[in-house]
């Protein structure tokens, strides 16, 4: 057992006690704080597997960004004692049945397929080949998807703001214009 | 630095991970920890497509970047998810899915 094991499993153990209480916690806050540490340990297994850009995409994006906007949200619609309501207890067995039963199916056909592992030598996922690769375009170029990725990143965020925005209500916009045009009928 | 641990053991952890989001998607009540189930299961396939880019393909990169474009994806989907929860907070004062059966007040 060398040291490598013992971190894989401990992020292996963490990922999946976490991802549970995520699930099952019914304060709102709480289990928002558990999903941060579930992407933290995900982040660990990709420094683990030697992709370090990508980790860290994953600790600033998802640990950074995703879980703040959601803690937002909750601080914005819900009081931060308040527990959360979940389905009656006949529907979460059933669920919990139906899980069970897809998972058991999913692992058995995994074992049964037995993926070999190449013994290819590992190209490096530096920063630099990274970086080259996203912007160079034919064969091992990705310029199209970075491209279209930003294109929805950034029509994501527009809709957002538009979404969020604080409309006016109907009866406001309404009662302005009848007055206006009172007084343009009276002048 | 992972030579000795097998792809199978990365498997079953994005299996189990996947299938405990879709217990909380079926689950929950609450539009917030639904998407945070959502989360969930995409972190679960990036998993996935990472480990099968490192032990079967390891001198290729298309896992590495179709996660990377999955965690985008994931971004403004949750940006979006949250703007329109707030706007149905504003609207129905609550986010539990039993109270909201209207599209249109």
């Amino acid at each position: 057992m060398t040291l490598s094991d013992i971190m894989f499993y401990l992020f292996a153990g963490s990922i999946l006690t976490f991802s549970v209480l995520t699930v099952t916690s019914r304060r709102i806050l709480r289990s928002a704080v558990y999903l941060l540490f579930v992407l933290v340990s995900t982040a660990g297994i990709y420094f683990m597997l030697n992709y370090n850009f990508l980790a860290a995409v994953q600790l600033t994006v998802y640990a950074g960004g995703i879980i703040v906007l959601i803690i937002f949200s909750i601080l914005l619609t819900s009081h931060v004692s308040e527990k959360a309501v979940v389905a009656p207890l006949s529907q979460q067995i059933y669920s919990a049945l139906a899980v069970a039963a897809g998972a058991v199916l999913t692992l058995m056909t995994i074992f049964r397929f037995g993926f070999t592992a190449t013994t290819v030598q590992q190209g490096d996922a530096t920063v630099q080949t990274v970086g080259r690769a996203l912007v160079s375009y034919g064969k091992d170029g990705f310029a199209l998807p970075f491209e279209v990725i930003s294109v929805l990143l950034l029509a994501a965020m527009v809709g957002a703001i538009v979404l969020a925005r604080k409309e006016k209500k109907v009866s406001d916009v309404a009662t302005p214009t009848t007055s206006n045009r009172d007084n343009t009928s009276k002048s | 630095m992972i030579d000795n641990i097998p792809l199978n053991s990365f498997l079953v952890i994005s299996t189990l991970m996947f299938f405990i989001g879709i217990y909380g998607f079926l689950t929950r009540r609450n539009l917030i920890t639904m998407l945070m189930s959502i989360e969930l299961i995409l972190n679960s396939v990036n998993i996935n497509f990472v480990v099968f880019n490192r032990f079967l393909y390891p001198n290729q990169l298309h896992g590495h970047f179709f996660s990377l474009i999955v965690i985008a994806v994931a971004a403004s989907e949750a940006a979006v998810a949250i703007a329109i929860i707030i706007n149905i907070y504003r609207n129905f004062k609550s986010i539990d899915v039993q109270n909201i059966d209207q599209m249109k007040l």
